[in-house]
């Protein structure tokens, strides 16, 4: 490994400025149609750009969408905390738009564009794809083609979709990811398919934001109960801007349960527990931990796996003041751990393409 | 190790149980095809009365979707959580090593050798012409 690599930045923003910057990308039909009906600006509304939790304010440009300029975006989230690679989430609407074909077109542009923007630009970029997700041929298609470009080291889904992520109505994006060695990351996120809570629609951004939570959890518990991670158990599940430290006691709740009714999926051999620990990765921003590192010791000793745990920013949203990404509490002894050693074994297509 | 005779032979048809009482203790007598097995009656978990629990085969699966049913009557469910049991060693299924019901030591022995003592019946008559089952505590 290459000595100077000694942090992965995880998550990091960048935005898409519109459908006019992808017209190089699209086929005719496709130009003609986005201009026709005037179809731009497809930010997901969940992210929505102008939401003062979206954007650090001293990361804010003066104008246009946080995260749109690559040397800014550089400067900020790589040089100033010493990343030496960055891995490019863009959080957009072109994966949920309803229809199938033009979700497609949208993905698979973006992700030229992306290419020919950021990757092209720095050799310490990385990106995820988009896929069309609740397309799961379409979605599968894409992660094919767009695997031969090394630098797209993961296949991007959002927390709340239009129905569990375990159904196998959604296997042909796993069999296609686990095919070309990429893991799966899932950011807090929705296109409201759905209303956020089970229950219904909530009245306010802090429910939205914090439910968040339960689509993780209903997300997790879908991949594994329905048998996703233990037919494909080389695949990694990246938990994007998820929190942390709920995980504890759903490992308890969910290695319960299974004792009572394993009966219902019998493909689990194991302790739910011990199928997450080995699939499961985290994003450390936010850990939404309690206070102080022995405290924070301990929910990692609860959850059972330091390993799990991924270094991030989630640039440029807005979780931390200051200069230290690291969140207060985690063990120094850990952060290396963190920083390098648990993201090049999450992604061995950065080993691949560093080396 | 005292020797209890608690049934006869033939009393606890194939795929039922019967509870036993010794020294104080309720056993659970189970017949699995004909060879006997000795548990605790009491599910190590919560403490359920696991006669009321159900007979049950062990279900696996190679991957999801598929179904493997064996080993029928051979597992016992307990009432109140669920957890499955091997009935032969008292295992749980889903944490063997460190959940499993107490189970003892029983045999079919003739009515002739426990004639002959030392044995403990209580309040049982043994008959020569019989077999008998024999819990060891």
């Amino acid at each position: 490994m290459d000595a100077g690599i000694h942090s992965i930045d995880c998550d990091i923003h960048p935005s898409i400025p519109g459908t006019k910057a992808l017209m190089p990308y699209l086929e005719e039909h496709w130009r003609d149609h986005l201009s026709f009906r005037g179809i731009d600006d497809v930010e997901l509304t969940y992210n929505a750009y102008r939401n003062p939790f979206s954007c650090r304010p001293d990361w804010r440009p003066p104008s246009g969408k946080p995260g749109g300029d690559p040397s800014q975006v550089l400067e900020q989230a790589l040089d100033a905390f010493g990343a030496s690679i960055g891995i490019l989430n863009p959080l957009w609407g072109g994966p949920v738009v309803y229809a199938d074909d033009m979700a497609f077109a949208l993905c698979h542009a973006a992700n030229d564009w992306i290419a020919a923007t950021w990757l092209d630009r720095d050799p310490r970029l990385r990106a995820s794809m988009l896929v069309p997700f609740e397309s799961p041929e379409l979605a599968a298609e894409e992660i094919e083609h767009r695997a031969r470009d090394p630098r797209f080291v993961q296949v991007l889904l959002l927390a709340m979709t239009e129905a569990p992520l375990g159904r196998r109505h959604y296997w042909p994006i796993y069999r296609a990811a686990a095919r070309a060695g990429l893991p799966i990351a899932i950011h807090a996120g929705t296109g409201y398919r759905n209303p956020p809570t089970g229950i219904g629609w909530p009245s306010t951004y802090v429910e939205d934001y914090a439910a968040q939570t339960g689509g993780f959890q209903t997300q997790v518990l879908s991949l594994m109960t329905e048998g996703v991670l233990t037919k494909f158990p080389e695949l990694k599940v990246v938990l994007v801007e998820s929190g942390v430290a709920w995980l504890t006691s759903f490992l308890w709740r969910l290695n319960k349960t299974w004792r009572g009714v394993r009966i219902e999926v019998p493909w689990i051999k194991e302790a739910p527990a011990e199928i997450l620990r080995r699939s499961l990765r985290m994003t450390i921003q936010p850990l939404n931990a309690p206070k102080g590192e022995e405290q924070v010791r301990r929910m990692l000793d609860h959850i059972g796996g330091d390993h799990m745990l991924l270094f991030s920013t989630d640039y440029p949203h807005w979780h931390f003041d200051g200069g230290d990404a690291m969140p207060p509490g985690l063990p120094a002894a850990l952060h290396r751990k963190i920083r390098l050693d648990n993201p090049l074994e999450t992604y061995s297509r950065l080993t691949e393409t560093l080396q | 190790m005292a020797r209890f005779v608690v049934a006869k032979v033939g009393e606890i048809p194939r795929g039922e149980q019967k509870v036993v009482r010794v020294k104080g203790r309720e056993i659970l007598l189970l017949n699995v095809d004909d060879e006997y097995a000795a548990l605790l009656n009491r599910c190590p978990h919560e403490g359920a009365k696991l006669l009321c629990g159900a007979r049950v085969g062990l279900l696996e699966s190679d991957e999801p979707g598929r179904f493997s049913y064996t080993r029928q009557g051979e597992f016992l469910r307990c009432p109140w959580h669920g957890w499955e049991f091997e009935i032969r060693t008292g295992q749980s299924w889903c944490d063997p090593k460190d959940t499993r019901i107490k189970n003892y030591d029983v045999k079919i022995e003739p009515g002739e050798s426990l004639a002959k003592g030392p044995y403990v019946a209580e309040s049982f008559p043994v008959h020569v012409e019989d077999s008998y089952i024999v819990i060891y505590l």
